[in-house]
């Protein structure tokens, strides 16, 4: 499979907490083509951004990743080299995080920032990679980019900064871009703008997306293929097309009815609910992690839940063939 | 309506008791600051019963008797007498006493005046507040130790002047650090709440916004405590502090400096029992702060 | 139906910049807003960050006193009712079910605040008084003596929901109840909120950036930029004939989840609103796609249409006459 950019096989990420082992992600598989977007979603906790900074190998100091294979352009990166993750990182892969202000460097113009990953990926010029530089910011809508070069990110709007961001992640060309929650800190209106521009830009270069968000209607309107994770682990995939018309998955379903939608709710009815809490990670989980919030569930719960399949566009790991 | 029983497998939540006796005694540093320093209190506490001379009685034909661990040493003074004949055992257990009454009583008045400024401070904010920095910024101008000195000049020294001189000058760290706390507790939606739910100004400040800076008043208090009890045995050192004969740790060893040379311990005794008492202090309040934030570690 | 609170040309300025040395500038968080609230409505308040709406809350709930202006509770100015009298008919609601509970007291000590300040009842029947709201909004009684940390987000903000009701309040001024939770939490918050509205004849003021969540929630939506209100129109009304070109491009905004429409096109620019530097004229003119030569120069005023009020130039044909005259 050549055309896979990025396969994910039985990835596992514990942390030790006082408590206990927390199992944040647990056991899970996907694999991304060249050019596609896949979206995580999930609410919080349920381990969609552990996900992404194992990929990246930028998990924190107390949380260990195990995985059978992790396979970038058909190199296995799970037992790869700090220096060879470092030479793919911010070069090949690329992320972009949910807080601009955070992610880049108060004390450097966004010039300096956008140009030295570029010189010391590519070994490029100083003038070779302001070139890069300009060219980028004017590709993500930043007027009269060569000023903006030299200002600091705290000079720029949120809406600009993540701009910037975006501009940073391809500035070396990147084959994978994983994004963890782009607009959550960001005014509606400028997130459209955003999400647009990062989809136009994805469908020009051909970069593949790893999206991980909470928001199900970015994820209806920008992913080709979605992973529904619960509980640290993912309980339905599909193209978009066939989760949202009829999800499989009673936790997909939930969140599905979940959500107010302007013309399809109606005004002041009772929206759907998902009772109960997420379960605690921390210990031995046994048999599926929804079963205590479901309303199908049966004794046969208690056991690990079967993943099933239509074709290849639909699997979910539940005891039902169709929940909906 | 929503909290269904979880039967998942989760470990079973330990009682707040037995979670917060566990941060305690998780903390090392805090344990062993602590348990010193409940001994010197103890000692100084119990210091009638269990000195075995009066602190005072001078009896000239036993001067200068060394610790029992020298060869000259007996076990009827164990530490020994000083250039007057006064059992020095008993001078060090009383000479506890001292400090901690100063660094008690230091920390009450400066910890009253510094928390008053900063809550006014952060509360309110606007004019008080500058007011309030206007003043910190003048007190932390002037030198502790030279106005220490410069007023007890003039009005002569005594414990009680002593500890309400270091009592006016030493509130700017309380100041400060409850301001910013305040500050930060201020601007949280619960103060807000409060408002909304009709509660006087007063109420807030002491029933929503104090328990909150309680464990950084606390930091603080067990800081400045160390800080005034080395002040105070400078400023008896330098003669104008406590006067004798009172049994002041600094003041012994002012009182000890003449014989340095023949009788080392006089020096040595109250100056290991001050590095204790300064360092055990330390300790906890280092302990302290770590357990009641254990996230915001600086 | 009459107005029950109502602003009245309500301004706030803040002064940014406090220190000996540095240059102050003032910053009009809210800037000439006229409001009613009416009794049993909804009234929706939309708009992104920095227009002022979290102000506005404040102000209408007598937490932050306007820099102009006056709100009326039933006629009677709030200055007059006091902290006290206030508290017993307007309550509020925060973002953060985190920063909004206080982390030394018990929640039933919590919820009972209220009546403990108005010196209602014996601790006992405080305390009975207190299980019993928290049990209508869905909490068990053994959450009681627990503290907030104990519990999720979304309970949390049950609890906050307990304490506003516990004086029986008539208005409640939510700002972003649900913003901070996850989506299944969000449901069951708007679900509790519309069953308590219902049986206890609430009215809501629902501050929120969720134009999804506003139209299931209010009757009623004011949409505010830059510290003003654009547009004012009952929810079917706006949502189906928006007038504003902001509310238009809010409303684009809206991601449905609706496979396979893309992402939509706002036609704004890369402008982004500075409340510290609002442009002359319409406040929104540097972003609109439907901006005309006066739009930078005039404000526009208000115009009535129906029930509903909009001020842009667009829908101003006396001042669009008068202009190309």
């Amino acid at each position: 499979m050549s055309d896979t950019i990025l396969g994910v096989d039985g990835l596992s990420v514990d942390i030790a907490t006082p408590r206990g082992t927390l199992h944040a992600v647990r056991d899970i598989s996907f694999s991304i083509k060249r050019g596609e977007t896949l979206c995580l979603v999930g609410e919080s906790g349920c381990g969609k951004s552990m996900t992404s900074l194992a990929i990246m190998d930028l998990l924190p100091k107390a949380a260990k990743r195990q995985t059978r294979r992790l396979a970038f352009a058909g190199e296995d990166l799970a037992g790869a080299s700090k220096r060879r993750i470092n030479a793919l990182r911010g070069n090949r892969m690329a992320m972009i995080f949910q807080e601009p202000m955070t992610a880049l460097n108060p004390a450097y113009t966004i010039g300096n920032q956008l140009i030295e990953a570029y010189r010391l990926h590519r070994n490029a010029s100083e003038s070779e990679a302001r070139e890069r530089a300009v060219f980028l910011l004017g590709k993500v809508g930043i007027a009269s980019a060569a000023e903006r070069l030299g200002q600091y990110p705290h000079q720029l709007s949120g809406g600009l900064r993540q701009r910037v961001m975006i501009a940073m992640a391809l500035m070396c060309g990147p084959d994978l871009l994983i994004a963890d929650e782009p607009t959550t800190a960001l005014d509606v209106t400028i997130q459209a703008q955003i999400l647009r521009l990062l989809a136009d830009l994805q469908r020009e270069l051909g970069i593949a997306m790893l999206l991980i968000t909470h928001d199900l209607g970015i994820v209806a309107r920008i992913a080709d293929r979605v992973a529904v994770m619960y509980a640290g682990q993912i309980v339905e995939e599909g193209t978009t097309e066939a989760l949202f018309r009829s999800p499989k998955h009673p936790y997909t379903r939930g969140l599905i009815d979940c959500i107010p939608v302007p013309g399809r709710t109606v005004p002041g009815g009772r929206l759907g609910v998902i009772p109960g809490v997420v379960p605690s990670l921390v210990g031995d989980i046994r048999g599926c992690s929804f079963r205590d919030r479901c309303s199908f569930a049966q004794d046969i719960c208690a056991q690990a839940p079967p993943m099933r399949g239509t074709t290849d566009s639909q699997s979910w790991r539940c005891i039902l063939e169709n929940a909906a | 309506m929503t909290d269904t029983a979880l039967s998942l497998p989760t470990v079973p939540e330990p009682s707040a008791g037995r979670k917060l006796a566990r941060r305690f005694f998780g903390q090392k540093a805090f344990v062993i600051g602590a348990g010193i320093l409940a001994v010197i209190v103890a000692l100084a506490l119990l210091a009638p019963v269990i000195a075995p001379h009066d602190p005072y009685a001078q009896n000239l034909a036993m001067r200068n008797v060394p610790p029992f661990w020298y060869e000259k040493g007996s076990w009827l003074h164990p530490l020994g007498t000083d250039q007057l004949g006064r059992d020095y055992l008993s001078r060090v257990l009383y000479g506890a006493r001292i400090s901690l009454l100063i660094g008690v009583s230091v920390v009450a008045i400066s910890g009253l005046t510094g928390t008053a400024m900063g809550l006014a401070a952060g509360y309110f904010g606007g004019k008080v507040d500058l007011l309030v920095t206007f003043l910190v910024t003048t007190r932390l101008s002037m030198p502790v130790i030279l106005v220490a000195l410069a007023v007890v000049a003039m009005v002569g020294g005594s414990l009680w002047i002593v500890i309400l001189v270091l009592g006016l000058l030493k509130w700017d760290r309380f100041a400060v650090v409850m301001r910013s706390a305040t500050q930060q507790v201020r601007s949280l939606d619960y103060v807000a709440a409060a408002e909304a739910a009709g509660a006087s100004t007063t109420r807030i400040i002491v029933g929503e916004v104090l328990p909150n800076i309680v464990p950084h008043l606390i930091v603080v208090a067990t800081l400045e405590a160390a800080s005034a009890i080395l002040l105070e045995a400078a400023l008896s050192f330098l003669g104008l502090g406590v006067q004798p004969p009172l049994p002041s740790w600094g003041l012994m060893i002012s009182e000890a400096k003449a014989y340095m040379f023949f009788s080392f311990w006089l020096i040595a005794i109250p100056g290991t029992a001050l590095a204790l008492l300064i360092f055990a202090i330390n300790l906890a309040g280092d302990g302290l702060r770590d357990v009641i934030s254990p996230e915001g570690r600086a | 139906m009459s107005a029950l609170l109502e602003a009245q040309d309500l301004t706030r300025s803040f002064t940014v910049g406090q220190g000996m040395f540095k240059a102050r500038r003032t910053l009009h968080a809210v800037n000439g807003i006229s409001l009613d609230i009416r009794k049993g409505e909804v009234l929706g308040i939309v708009g992104e960050s920095g227009c002022g709406k979290s102000t506005l809350a404040r102000m209408l709930l007598g937490l932050m006193p306007p820099t102009g202006g006056r709100i009326t509770l039933d006629g009677t100015d709030i200055r007059e009712l006091g902290r006290k009298g206030m508290a017993r008919r307007v309550q509020p609601v925060f973002q953060d079910p985190y920063s909004s509970l206080n982390p030394r007291r018990t929640i039933a000590s919590i919820v009972a605040l209220p009546l403990e300040v108005h010196g209602i009842g014996t601790a006992s029947e405080r305390r009975r008084q207190a299980l019993e709201i928290l049990d209508k909004v869905g909490l068990p009684q053994r959450f009681a003596d627990r503290y907030p940390r104990e519990l999720s987000g979304g309970q949390r903000q049950r609890v906050a929901i307990a304490r506003a009701l516990i004086m029986k309040p008539e208005i409640v001024v939510c700002d972003e109840p649900t913003s901070a939770l996850d989506v299944s939490v969000q449901s069951q918050i708007l679900n509790l909120l519309m069953d308590l509205r219902r049986e206890l004849g609430l009215t809501y003021v629902f501050i929120s950036h969720n134009l999804a969540v506003v139209e299931h929630i209010a009757t009623r939506v004011a949409v505010m930029y830059l510290g003003r209100v654009v547009e004012l129109a009952e929810t079917e009304a706006l949502f189906r004939t928006p007038r504003h070109p902001y509310t238009k491009a809010l409303l684009a905004s809206v991601l449905t989840p609706e496979p396979g429409e893309g992402i939509p096109e706002t036609g704004l620019g890369l402008a982004f609103p500075d409340p510290l530097n609002p442009p002359p004229g319409c406040p929104f003119h540097p972003r609109c796609a439907e901006r005309m030569s006066q739009c930078s120069s005039i404000a526009p005023r208000f115009t009535q249409h129906g029930r509903d009020v909009v001020a842009c130039h667009l829908h101003d044909s006396e001042q669009v006459a008068a202009i190309s005259a």
